[in-house]
């Protein structure tokens, strides 16, 4: 140890830690347990603390903040309700594999174990939705221990991380020498760095000798930073692609290739090909029940091609033929160079004509039941907004370059179908968890991390009110987030689903007329407050919102839609991925 | 069908419960399992009992490798491998039974470990079916008391499970 080594408290040395690991922001709200590590925030500058108003947010804003650029988002709340507070927001990340390291300040060692003030099993209770997490146990560790949790963290498939920190673990009276270690290595942690090549090679064969070939991407396509290169690979190849929810961006939206989102609500086009498909051809994705249906009636013919980070997500639901457990940043640009090569030596492969019949049926699917399908023949009435008419007036007014968050239910589905993503990390929303209220704190996360992007919020008023708190931390940080609310005034996913299985019974999913004066109360903090319900007036309110005259206000766009619109497709339950309701039973 | 998974793990706090909380988490079962510190006292090892088909097994140790404290796994049962457990037990020895319980126990080459008035303590090791056939060579009502260390299982020949 050098003689410069400088001696810091346990509280200080978590902070230095953080600079040192490259934070800039902590998203936190403080209490007892966490006071001595907020005394060492408030005696520095470089990173800068965000004060939420409840911690779940925090939680929502730091995964924001990670899926919008790719770095670990943090996370610092004291024990107790602090800490279980943030455990939706834990188990948010887990599900969809978003880097996060999450501070828990703990009551100090000696009282652990005695039902103290503010005490909670953090490390115990987040168990189940954590990639790994570390009692502190002494002040020595903490460098070492915040190193090794934004390595695992950020490495592989990516997670949360949650560091419990006892309170007398940073008290500013003991010090110790600091000292960041340089690099992290685990004996019993070492993520795949690249794909077997034997089964790249096949799968490269595989796609070069397909007929009826769909690739199937996921939210892994995002994290490991290949779409450009999966984008490269689709392109050479003419090869249709579609992607989960997760996964929306990392092959443009926008391009005729593109099916649209698969699955549940996935477009019938998408559905169909993958039902039909003699090559699936997955990246990144998981099959998860929300886009399979019934795994035993999967994609009968099919040849499965999987390429993961996770052996554990591999013939997990579906069996792969050829499993490829790898980063997709490696795999796929050496699969690229092996297909290049193949397609000079032997031009004759793809088959050109067997593809040119797949993308006639393809097509002849768009035309017949596309997503504009219902639109063209419900074209809203006067006085009564459709919610995908929102979303593409959103579309338009942001020329589908903006940052879109999204809370759960019926929004985020026409979100998801309707605006057209071109670019990885601009579609934040959460799809395994599907947490009601991530959408405003996530979008926040995403501002801070992008201070001069257009970032927008579609929300229902269900979710909003989930979150709505955070109206005020955006007063405080001045930020500039424009929140779309399709206003149905009802929860319009599960009276959509007591519509379709429960005769219409509608079981505490509507409001009676309890809702707020969203414009009101967005002016209360603050804040610009629209109303639109009429088609008419819509495109104006959405260039007003986006365009100039609201760069630095934050504004809510209260859209009254029509409260009886379904989400179409709809996969038919128990069947397979071609059986789809298509429109309302008339 | 019946699984032997030997687990090197971390000898932290903490980490067992991350085993443990897996197999609830996952609807996964854990039919019994033994764990101790190694002659490395960094290390733990575990023996892990399951059952399951091949692509459950499969899950299993793929969700115990992505354990971060887990150092190796790996499936017994897919090779030749031993496997032994311990049981002690307090039976009955009142009258004739006495002499019986002491007979049965050298059949099965268990130790009598301690006695009391009315009571054996036996000590017996061996395969977990050897185990139950003991019990059942024994009168119900004869068995007091049961303790059974869960099954610990090693391959044989060369295979090595180590760091």
């Amino acid at each position: 140890m050098s003689e410069q080594t400088e001696h810091l408290s346990g509280g200080d040395m978590l902070i230095r830690a953080l600079q040192d690991a490259g934070v800039e922001y902590i998203f936190g709200y403080p209490g007892g347990a966490a006071l001595h590590i907020y005394d060492a925030i408030f005696r520095q500058q470089r990173v800068e603390h965000i004060l939420v108003r409840h911690e779940q947010a925090a939680t929502h804003m730091a995964d924001g903040y990670a899926r919008a650029t790719g770095k670990p988002g943090v996370v610092l709340v004291t024990s107790g309700p602090g800490a279980t507070n943030a455990v939706t927001g834990i188990a948010t990340a887990y599900m969809d594999s978003i880097p996060m390291v999450v501070i828990s300040g703990q009551v100090a060692n000696e009282f652990i174990g005695t039902d103290a003030f503010q005490e909670t099993d953090m490390v115990g209770v987040s168990r189940p939705v954590v990639k790994h997490s570390y009692l502190v146990k002494e002040a020595s560790e903490i460098p070492r221990i915040v190193a090794e949790a934004f390595y695992i963290a950020s490495t592989g498939r990516p997670g949360p991380v949650v560091i419990d920190v006892p309170k007398d673990t940073t008290d500013p009276a003991q010090l110790f020498p600091y000292e960041f270690p340089d690099s992290v290595t685990l004996r019993s942690y070492a993520p795949t760095t690249r794909g077997h090549g034997g089964q790249i090679r096949k799968a490269a064969q595989a796609l070069l000798e397909a007929r009826r070939p769909v690739i199937y991407t996921g939210g892994g396509l995002v994290q490991g930073n290949a779409g450009s290169t999966l984008t490269s690979i689709a392109d050479m190849l003419g090869y249709p692609v579609t992607s989960t929810l997760m996964g929306l961006g990392a092959y443009p939206g926008s391009k005729p290739h593109f099916l649209g989102m698969l699955g549940m609500h996935g477009t019938y086009e998408a559905n169909m090909a993958m039902h039909h498909a003699d090559l699936i051809f997955a990246v990144g994705a998981r099959f998860d029940d929300r886009v399979t249906n019934d795994p035993a009636q999967f994609s009968p013919d099919a040849k499965i091609v999987h390429i993961d980070i996770d052996p554990a997500s591999i013939s997990k639901i579906v069996r792969a033929d050829i499993p490829i457990v790898g980063p997709v940043d490696s795999v796929l640009p050496e699969l690229k160079r092996i297909v290049n090569a193949e397609m000079a030596r032997d031009p004759s492969r793809p088959d050109r004509v067997a593809l040119a019949e797949w993308w006639e049926r393809i097509d002849r699917w768009r035309a017949e039941h596309g997503l504009d399908h219902d639109q063209r023949h419900r074209n809203g009435a006067a006085g009564s907004l459709l919610p995908q008419q929102v979303v593409q007036a959103v579309y338009r007014a942001t020329g589908g370059d903006a940052f879109v968050s999204s809370d759960v239910g019926q929004h985020q589905m026409f979100a998801a179908q309707y605006y057209h993503f071109d670019q990885p990390r601009r579609w934040i929303n959460s799809g395994g968890l599907g947490t009601m209220g991530f959408g405003l704190p996530a979008a926040m996360g995403v501002q801070f991390a992008h201070p001069d992007a257009v970032v927008a919020c579609i929300t229902g008023e269900g979710s909003f009110m989930m979150n709505m708190q955070e109206l005020s931390t955006c007063m405080q940080y001045a930020l500039p987030i424009k929140i779309i609310n399709l206003n149905n005034k009802a929860l319009g996913m599960v009276k959509q689903w007591q519509d379709m299985q429960y005769g219409g019974r509608h079981s505490h999913s509507t409001y009676r007329d309890a809702l707020p004066d969203f414009v009101h109360l967005a002016e209360s903090f603050g804040h610009v407050g629209y109303r639109v319900q009429d088609l008419d007036e819509l495109d104006a309110v959405m260039a007003d919102v986006f365009g100039d005259k609201h760069k630095g206000d934050l504004v809510f766009v209260d859209a009254h839609i029509d409260p009886d619109e379904h989400v179409y497709p709809m996969a038919i339950k128990g069947g397979a991925m071609k059986d789809m309701i298509l429109d309302r039973a008339v | 069908m019946r699984r032997l998974i030997a687990v090197l793990i971390e000898n932290e706090a903490g980490a067992l419960s991350r085993v443990v909380g897996l197999f609830a988490q996952r609807n996964y079962n854990i039919e019994s399992l033994s764990v101790a510190p190694t002659e490395d006292p960094t290390l733990s090892r575990l023996t892990l009992c399951t059952s399951g088909d091949d692509s459950k097994i499969e899950q299993i140790t793929k969700h115990l490798n992505r354990l971060i404290e887990v150092v190796r796994v790996v499936d017994l049962t897919d090779g030749e491998h031993v496997e032994r457990e311990m049981m002690l037990l307090k039976v009955r020895a009142e009258g004739v039974m006495r002499a019986e319980v002491k007979r049965t126990c050298d059949i099965f080459r268990g130790q009598i470990v301690d006695v009391a008035e009315n009571l054996y303590t036996v000590l017996l090791t061996g395969t977990s079916g050897k185990l139950d056939n003991f019990i059942r060579a024994l009168p119900k009502t004869a068995i007091v008391e049961v303790v059974r260390s869960g099954v610990s299982g090693i391959g044989r020949n060369e295979k090595i499970l180590g760091l």
